[in-house]
């Protein structure tokens, strides 16, 4: 089933330049544009993308804290804007978020137990103290964290740990879908890789739906089923997590694959590397047609011209590049 | 030998007591040599650049010897320190931004240095900055002199920062984690541009990171640490090929790759260690599948095996 439709999405900021006279324009900056996917119920959707590629920007649009300024969101076939108030509160409840820093996410001034319970008490009024305190310590044990730490205060535990107890918060509603943006980014490598597993079986187990938010494509790649690529808040290409990572067509996405390192010292020096040049330009000025192009090795003179289509290449993988090629990248 | 360590202890102490951030470190580093230093959080991989560069915070205290093309660096002034890190050895930071003045222009920021310590007119310390700016591949460098370091990018200030440690024309570069706060593009780029600085002036590069991918695209020796102690170093492709510590192995192995088709990630279990509590052998016995009943008590010494240095207990045929 589908949990999630996006269709055409557009989300713009007006920011008033600086110095600018009452009666100039504000300038507009498209954060996303022109972004369509569906997510089922139970899969993961990976999104990568530089800093700025409006990553985030999606996630609180879906999370209904900044508003679409064009295309709709379905949240189970209905659009997030035409909710009744009492569907709007259920829709809360339904789709939580896990943060990049772990211990900023945190209230330093409430135990482990107050903070997981906390969703509970805003959505449940009439849950008791008792029975918020349960079910946080059941929580617990289920992130892998000991109940006798019920007690302690954020600061106490290690970065790893603290993950832990942002995921048990998110999770102590029984959510539908929740948001990871950026969950390990800032972890140990030796932690990283318990987090991801450790949502991989959480998934499982309660039969969640997964939105991950990383710049990361390795670890992206880990957790999902679909992936989305973003370049400059458009989608340059959109699949299956194989066929995007394994053959990734888009001349972006390859950039992206060849920027991360292998740690194989004879692979890595035998793998031939195009880095990419420059760097993002403003999302206020965004460059015309593909705006992929000022940056790409691939590009043409026409494609200033006009916006690439999404080209769907089969089995749903969406490449938005006339020019694309396949690049096999798993030897 | 560029660079000399021989037996580098660091102990902080605190209001808890002594802390022994490095324990017993001995490394060497050719001119123009890269060598990599790698752990996580709590490994001592910074608190070793901190002492080599003298730049240890008030309580805490190195031992042992840091020899610099043969002159020992541990308890100079630090007037004598200052002629040696600006001209010998210099090091860039993680966050550009919280080391560059926001207050002032990267141009006045960049020719303070050469005014200060090569005694250069400003003018001609302008131009000199211009040049490194160019040579860090900043486009349309002598503009780039007037604005202010919130004016650019992450990327370009860590470029900066390259510049200016660069200025002086050190032997030696000591990098922590340079690239971790910067999208994986612009570390290529970062990287790249490392790789030909060292081609270029044959400047000696000591890396510290926790990511094993940029190691072994440009380190030749690396240095794996864990809770203040080396664990095993040797030639980086010895090393991944080839991991006969626990934690090497287990490091490398909790990486997610692009390259391999993986179904679940293996996992080191439990937190990296806490520096006030360790425990008195190895301390990564809490953690290690390999752990034997002596590793809680005796910390095992560093041995050669099969052209590397590993401190385990435990025999390198089985830790596989």
């Amino acid at each position: 089933m589908t949990l999630l439709q996006v269709r055409d999405l557009d989300v713009t900021f007006d920011i008033r330049p600086r110095g600018a006279w009452p009666w100039t324009p504000s300038d507009r900056l498209s954060a996303v544009a022109d972004l369509s996917f569906d997510l089922e119920e139970g899969t993961t959707l990976g999104v990568v993308g530089e800093s700025g590629s409006g990553k985030s920007t999606l996630a609180r649009a879906i999370i209904g804290t900044v508003p679409a300024t064009g295309g709709e969101i379905l949240w189970d076939g209905t659009d997030l804007r035409k909710l009744s108030p009492r569907a709007r509160r259920t829709h809360r409840r339904e789709v939580q978020m896990i943060f990049q820093d772990p211990l900023a996410a945190l209230n330093p001034r409430m135990n482990v137990g107050e903070i997981i319970a906390e969703p509970l008490r805003t959505h449940q009024p009439d849950v008791t103290s008792k029975q918020a305190r349960a079910k946080a310590s059941e929580m617990m044990e289920r992130v892998g964290l000991l109940p006798n730490l019920i007690n302690r205060y954020p600061h106490e535990f290690s970065g790893g740990q603290c993950q832990r107890i942002g995921i048990a918060r998110a999770l102590v509603l029984s959510p539908r879908l929740v948001i990871c943006d950026e969950p390990v980014s800032a972890l140990d490598v030796s932690v990283q890789a318990q987090v991801v597993n450790l949502l991989k079986r959480l998934q499982k187990e309660m039969g969640l739906s997964l939105i991950f938010i990383a710049h990361d494509l390795s670890v992206v790649k880990h957790i999902s089923d679909r992936i989305l690529v973003l370049y400059l808040g458009r989608q340059m290409e959109q699949g299956a997590a194989r066929d995007v990572v394994r053959r990734p067509r888009h001349p972006y996405t390859q950039a992206l694959i060849s920027s991360v390192p292998i740690p194989d010292p004879k692979r890595e020096r035998a793998r031939k590397r195009p880095v990419l040049s420059g760097e993002l330009p403003s999302p206020v000025n965004p460059p015309s047609g593909c705006v992929f192009r000022t940056r790409c090795p691939k590009a043409q003179p026409d494609c200033a011209v006009g916006r690439p289509p999404l080209l769907d290449v089969g089995d749903g993988h969406l490449v938005a590049c006339p020019y694309q090629e396949v690049m096999e990248t798993v030897a | 030998m560029l660079l000399e360590v021989d037996d580098l202890a660091v102990a902080f102490r605190t209001a808890d007591g002594t802390v022994n951030a490095v324990n017993g470190l001995s490394l060497r580093l050719e001119a123009g040599g890269t060598l990599a230093i790698v752990g996580e959080s709590g490994s001592g991989k910074s608190q070793t650049a901190f002492a080599i560069m003298g730049l240890l915070a008030r309580n805490g205290e190195a031992t042992g010897s840091v020899r610099l093309d043969g002159k020992e660096l541990l308890g100079l002034s630090p007037r004598e320190l200052n002629k040696v890190r600006a001209a010998q050895a210099a090091m860039i930071f993680q966050d550009p931004m919280t080391s560059l003045n926001p207050y002032l222009r990267v141009g006045d920021q960049m020719a303070e240095v050469l005014t200060l310590h090569k005694g250069m007119s400003r003018r001609e310390a302008m131009t000199e900055s211009a040049a490194m700016l160019d040579a860090v591949r900043i486009p349309d460098a002598a503009s780039r002199l007037r604005m202010y370091p919130h004016e650019f990018s992450g990327g370009m200030r860590q470029r900066i920062m390259i510049a200016m440690a660069l200025l002086c024309r050190p032997r030696l570069l000591i990098a922590d984690e340079p690239t971790t706060a910067l999208d994986v593009t612009v570390q290529a780029q970062i990287m790249e541009l490392l790789s030909e600085i060292r081609a270029e002036f044959g400047t000696a590069i000591v890396l510290i990171t926790h990511d094993l991918g940029i190691v072994a695209d440009t380190c030749e020796r690396t240095v794996v640490m864990y809770g203040g102690r080396v664990m095993e170093q040797g030639a980086t492709e010895t090393l991944f090929e080839r991991p006969s510590h626990p934690y090497t192995l287990g490091l490398l192995k909790a990486v997610p790759r692009l390259d391999i088709d993986q179904d679940e990630l293996e996992t080191i279990p439990g937190d990296p260690p806490d520096m006030s509590r360790l425990p008195k052998g190895c301390p990564f016995t809490p953690r290690c599948g390999f752990a034997m009943e002596r590793c809680g008590r005796i910390q095992p010494p560093l041995t050669e095996w099969s052209g590397r240095l590993r401190a385990c207990h435990a025999d390198p045929e089985v830790v596989r």
